[in-house]
């Protein structure tokens, strides 16, 4: 049976002592889980050993650790795939999660972080009007487009690696996030603005999501909780009109009638347009504050001041703009969720390596 | 190689740089690059944020010009680019129903239509798998020797691993340093290298979005870098030009140069530090080019 180094993070609070590494070998055959190689340390080297775990099958997210750096579920996680993800092909890196207190060794404080953000977003359904006689009835295509978001099993691996909340411990986050839109998706709720008002315009809630991917890449049951956040933004400000605090919607708006009106991207507009243009008393402080970027970047000849003022046209830029009336004018936004309608083919970009076909298929 | 070159909108506005330094370099890599200069803006996740159908035409648009060319495969220099648009060509691929409604809006508005399975790479892509290691190697005249390089890669290019093709075979979250080190420099391993650099967020909350930029530059110093290389002109308006505003931001000095991969190829290949570019930098590159011979070397 191969062998395998489990390099584990250890730390006991009671003890004193400073968090450290420990080595074990593990006997297993490479298809067992890093849980169960932990579990075997545990009962042949070391029984101090603490991690949360339950079900063993990815369903209850019990086990949520680092692997090699990256957040997973210990359970879902291959040894054979741990050890070739690792450095030197062999030793296999064991953390607790991150963005959230350690408790011991591998188990974090659930509680203090990813629970009350959970809570800070109401997660229950607020109807509104008298209870119908019987049950709700739900439209299908509305149960659907809130499946994603009931797939979570609230591990925490995606609050874990989100790169906003490392920086920005306030913010919501991409779990308690995705739960917010099963409510708002509901058409049993009755709170719909509210809800998004409120997210939208608390400093640390769906405007503060940095679109980095991680909790997509993290999340071991494809909720991606990142596409959540942003059908929240969509129906907040889109359908919603919520004008926030933060310029969320003022910088997606400007950003997509910057390209409606230029075809490319017109950036020294784009900044002030942010905040309500260039003359607008909320623009004035940020572009001030920006001074120390602008006047180096003006004085190197990085940005020169006609090129500031004037920004060429797309030649076929009344095409943009014919798209923009077309796709716009729809009674309804149509999106296509792959989540749910799956693959009709094998991708193309995995195989794209392999055979060059070049832009001609 | 002939290439359907997409710049993107950064690289010709506020990083003219980019562009510059690789115009400069792909004669010298045997890359012929054919511009769509008639192409659109990739969105860069706002516009797909608004409307995915909208940022999908858009794209489509895009892929269908580069299409009509007579070339081997569409390329661009900007991970956020790579990133919007692969997700928008997922979409398009997976779904025939779906693709059939998207081409017909663009026949009827723009008379053009896309074809399913497009070739899009970052030039960091195609540096590794379609010029090869070994021949960017033969073609360096001036070893990045004692130059020590931290890699920061942007988000958009090493995540989701699945939509952008990383596995095995292609481990495309490894190029950055597979190139530093073909280049004769010495790779710099740092927390910041796949992090994000915060920009996406600069208008909305730019405390947490510095922090983040300030903290891996930060990173970088504390490791000794000499300087960092990006394939993100998105990335490099927070790490080099927001630089003075992020030191505020967390406190410290950081006088970290950023170069552009193109860059770093260039000084490479014996290219003028000025011919790419690179003084037009917020953050002179002063530790990794001695100016007064146009070395490269560390500052010591």
């Amino acid at each position: 049976m191969p062998e395998y180094t489990l390099k584990i993070r250890r730390y006991s609070p009671e003890t004193g002592d400073a968090a450290y590494w420990e080595e074990f070998k593990v006997d297993l055959e490479g298809h067992r889980s890093v849980l169960e190689g932990i579990l075997s340390a545990r009962a042949t080297t070391d029984g101090s050993i603490g991690i949360r775990c339950s079900c063993r099958a990815a369903i209850c997210g019990s086990c949520a650790v680092r692997i090699n750096g990256k957040a997973d579920l210990a359970c879902h996680h291959h040894l054979d795939h741990a050890a070739a993800e690792s450095p030197d092909g062999n030793t296999i890196t064991v953390e607790p999660m991150g963005n959230m207190p350690i408790i011991k060794d591998l188990i974090v404080d659930m509680d203090a972080v990813h629970w009350k953000k959970i809570q800070r977003v109401t997660p229950w359904l607020l109807p509104e009007g008298p209870e119908p006689e019987r049950e709700y009835i739900v439209p299908h295509e509305n149960m659907v487009d809130v499946t994603q978001t009931m797939a979570c099993i609230q591990c925490g691996a995606c609050v874990s690696d989100c790169l906003s909340m490392e920086v920005d411990p306030l913010f919501i986050g991409p779990a308690a996030l995705a739960k917010a839109y099963r409510f708002v998706g509901d058409p049993r709720d009755g709170q719909q603005y509210e809800r998004l008002k409120d997210l939208a315009e608390d400093p640390h809630g769906i405007y503060d999501c940095t679109h980095c991917f991680m909790c997509i890449e993290a999340c071991p049951k494809g909720v991606a909780p990142m596409s959540q956040i942003m059908r929240l933004r969509r129906v907040a400000g889109s359908d919603q009109k919520i004008n926030d605090r933060n310029n969320g919607y003022r910088h997606e708006k400007a950003f997509v009638k910057n390209i409606e009106k230029y075809g490319t991207l017109h950036e020294a507009n784009l900044l002030p347009d942010s905040y309500g243009g260039k003359f607008h008393p909320r623009a004035i402080p940020v572009l001030a504050g920006s001074l120390p970027a602008i006047v180096p970047a003006l004085l190197r000849g990085k940005v020169t001041p006609a090129k500031a003022l004037h920004h060429h046209k797309l030649p076929d830029q009344k095409q943009i703009r014919a798209i923009y009336d077309t796709v716009e004018g729809r009674d309804s936004r149509n999106e296509l969720n792959l989540y749910i309608e799956g693959y009709e083919d094998e991708p193309v970009l995995k195989a794209a390596g392999e055979e060059e076909r070049g832009p001609h298929s | 190689m002939k290439v359907a070159y997409w710049p993107g909108c950064v690289s010709r506005g506020f990083t003219p740089e980019l562009h510059g330094s690789m115009a400069q370099i792909a004669p010298m890599l045997d890359i012929e690059l054919v511009e769509l200069d008639r192409a659109n803006c990739c969105g860069a996740g706002v516009i797909a944020e608004h409307n995915m159908e909208l940022a999908d035409t858009l794209n489509a648009r895009t892929f269908a010009l580069a299409q009509q060319t007579d070339t081997d495969l569409m390329m661009n220099i900007c991970s956020t680019c790579q990133g919007s648009q692969s997700e928008c060509q997922e979409r398009l691929d997976a779904n025939t129903p779906y693709r059939d409604s998207i081409n017909e809006t663009l026949k009827a508005e723009t008379g053009l239509e896309y074809e399913r399975g497009i070739v899009n790479k970052n030039f960091l892509w195609v540096l590794v798998e379609d010029i090869g290691l070994d021949e960017l190697r033969s073609r360096v005249v001036r070893p990045l020797t004692n130059l020590k390089v931290g890699p920061f890669y942007g988000c958009y290019v090493v995540r989701p691993t699945d939509r952008l093709g990383i596995d095995d075979e292609h481990p495309r979250d490894t190029y950055m340093q597979q190139v530093i080190e073909a280049l004769g420099g010495t790779v710099i391993d740092y927390a910041g290298a796949y992090k994000c650099c915060g920009f996406p967020i600069i208008t909305m909350n730019q405390k947490a979005s510095l922090t983040m930029a300030g903290t891996h530059l930060g990173d970088a110093v504390d490791a000794q870098a000499d300087c960092l290389v990006t394939p993100c002109p998105l990335c490099h308006l927070n790490l080099d030009l927001q630089q003075p505003v992020a030191e505020k931001v967390v406190g410290r000095e950081l006088k970290m140069p950023v170069l552009h991969l193109p860059q770093l190829v260039g000084l490479a290949f014996g290219l003028e530090p000025k011919a790419l570019g690179m003084n037009k930098h917020v953050v002179r590159p002063t530790s990794v080019i001695d100016w007064t011979q146009s070395v490269v070397g560390s500052a010591a």
